[in-house]
């Protein structure tokens, strides 16, 4: 029985306070890292969390509502009330530690926690970003290490460098970018430009049609015409595009296939970027991240990489991502996770952005494993 | 004691079902009135007949306030979390069959598939300045599948009836909803998309897995069963 996870009625009272202990030791130790504690609302406007995570969100966050304020979810995060907060009128750099509940819907496993204890770390610095990585990735490491966890981490900004430097156009390179996070329907996207298949023959015959609209229904709604018309002229476009070549399409999956200790990673992506020279300068930024580790005593040599690890489950990080896994204990969540996530607070600060980095623990899993001792 | 069996109440669900019971030696039919939602169960001892709306079955099997219950597919599946863990299908009765589609306008002639409708769906919010919506009341089964065919960009609107005027209205661009013949779709200027229905639904006789039993219960519901012909 998890402490403060699954909760039964006897448990509840001794578990909580089990885990509130060890989430107010782990804040003070964020607090010793230079963290200014900070509190943010359980209840957060629907419309923030569903313009950023889409319709998604409904299916793993509880909403709720009034009259007054319409739609509000019980936090699901931290991260995105601490960036409004600190876009709104925090000074800079600034580190900002959390703990409290976060509230995650299950409809599929009911062993899986629905209400549970997140402490965070948040660093807000814009002068080095690969040593902010490393800060937060050290700290973590350090204080997580009684627990003998495997640390996993990745990169999101490779495999974005490799869209932006793709030759084709740039509504295609829009498109895969949209999908960096949706990784079926991001190699349902690669196919599609790299095919030198002939269009369906429907298609075909819509896209030449001197009328495509002859004998269809009424015009109605509020996508117009002229909206069907613009893309029928992309698709035109996009039909008489030259095909990504193949051999591109296999340096992609080459890279995304990267999972090595991070020398051998760096030597890996070093070797694809001799046929994909624009993703050189994200890999200097892992090099300088892997150095930036090194400087504060993590064991890089030791540290696994995987070019694809955070694509499922971690949209709004764009950059390092990491988590801590008990291996032995592969039925339970990462026991902690975060990454950098500067694209979210462009899309919070209203126009100002600000290079960030943070993550979470789960004292309740900590808790689970045997403490910190 | 005696077992529940739950049936809707009314229309030609109601009548269908009367019919595929009798068809088996199983007579059902309303006690007294028309108008009385009691009902009698004669050629079986131990069957207990309540009538109720076809919506309210899953939730009563779910909760084991009845032990079998006729309701169609798509109930099940959106209203029950993992349905197969709560109910057991012993058969599906052959009637009321329906396809849960999502469907656009038939002058959206740039979209026929979900691949399609993603791609509208982020210009569609590029130039409206709001996500695409989709009006439907099974707001379960279609997040579960556009989510999994990686669809973005779009927002669900509730909607408990006459789902199909919504676009003609302006509150939704397409709709998720349920047809047998795709009458009423074409009579509102819609068309599904040919990527196949998301749910293909019928009328089925459903058995709770966790309804409390004795062993009267049991040997009455074994005995309906073996009547029934699906032991």
């Amino acid at each position: 029985m998890a402490a403060g996870e699954r909760p039964a009625f006897a448990a509840i009272p001794d578990a909580r306070a089990a885990a509130r202990a060890e989430a107010a030791r782990l804040s003070a130790r964020f607090q010793d890292a230079g963290a200014v504690p900070v509190e943010t609302a359980v209840l957060q406007p629907a419309a923030t969390l569903l313009d950023l995570y889409g319709e998604d969100i409904r299916a793993r966050a509880y909403v709720t509502s009034d009259a007054l304020r319409g739609e509000q979810m019980l936090r699901p995060d931290f991260t995105v009330p601490v960036v409004q907060m600190h876009m709104a009128d925090g000074a800079e750099p600034a580190r900002y530690c959390y703990a409290g509940e976060v509230f995650r819907r299950q409809e599929e496993d009911e062993d899986r926690a629905n209400e549970y204890l997140q402490v965070g770390f948040e660093v807000f610095d814009a002068t080095r970003p690969p040593d902010a990585d490393a800060e937060v990735f050290a700290l973590f490491q350090s204080i997580l290490a009684p627990l003998s966890l495997r640390a996993a981490t990745g990169d999101i900004s490779i495999l974005t460098a490799v869209v932006a430097g793709l030759q084709t156009s740039d509504k295609r390179k829009q498109a895969l970018m949209r999908h960096i996070w949706r990784p079926r329907r991001f190699r349902a996207l690669l196919d599609r430009y790299s095919s030198t298949a002939p269009l369906s023959d429907s298609r075909a015959a819509l896209l030449a049609a001197a009328d495509p609209f002859a004998g269809t229904g009424a015009e109605i709604g509020l996508r117009r015409r002229a909206e069907v018309i613009a893309r029928l002229d992309n698709l035109r476009e996009d039909a008489a595009a030259d095909p990504i070549p193949t051999g591109i399409v296999a340096l992609i999956d080459a890279v995304l296939a990267v999972r090595e200790k991070m020398p051998f990673a760096l030597e890996r992506l070093r070797d694809i970027a001799v046929d994909l020279p624009w993703i050189g300068v994200a890999i200097d930024r892992l090099d300088a991240r892997a150095t930036a580790l090194a400087d504060r005593g993590v064991d890089v040599d030791a540290l696994d990489f995987e070019a694809s690890y955070g694509r499922t489950h971690m949209e709004y990080y764009d950059g390092f991502v990491f988590g801590f896994y008990a291996e032995n204990r592969p039925d339970l969540p990462p026991v902690a996770s975060g990454g950098r996530y500067d694209a979210l607070t462009r899309h919070l600060g209203q126009g100002r952005a600000i290079p960030a980095v943070g993550g979470v623990i789960r004292p309740g899993l900590v808790l689970e494993l045997g403490g910190l001792g | 004691m005696s077992i529940k069996l739950g049936v809707p109440s009314k229309g030609r669900l109601m009548d269908k079902t009367f019919d595929w019971f009798g068809a088996r030696g199983v007579t059902l039919g309303r006690a007294g009135s028309d108008r009385e939602y009691a009902g009698r169960v004669e050629g079986v001892d131990g069957v207990e007949l309540i009538l109720m709306a076809a919506g309210e079955i899953p939730r009563e099997l779910a909760a084991g306030r009845i032990h079998l219950g006729v309701t169609g597919t798509d109930l099940v599946r959106e209203k029950l979390a993992r349905w197969d863990m709560q109910v057991e299908e012993l058969a599906e009765l052959g009637f009321g069959h329906a396809d849960l589609i999502i469907a656009v306008p038939d002058f959206w002639v740039d979209v026929e598939t979900l691949d399609d409708l993603d791609a509208v769906a982020a210009a569609f919010r590029r130039a409206h300045g709001f996500r695409l919506r989709i009006a439907t009341k099974y707001h379960r089964l279609i997040r579960d599948h556009l989510r999994e065919a990686g669809v973005a960009d779009y927002q669900l609107v509730d909607s408990q009836g006459a789902t199909e005027g919504t676009v003609n209205n302006e509150t939704a661009e397409a709709v998720a909803d349920i047809t047998s013949t795709g009458e009423t779709l074409r009579a509102n200027h819609l068309r599904p998309l040919t990527d196949g229905p998301v749910l293909r639904s019928q009328a089925t006789l459903f058995r709770a897995r966790n309804a409390p039993c004795d062993e009267g219960d049991r040997a009455a519901l074994t005995a309906l069963i073996d009547r029934l012909g699906l032991a």
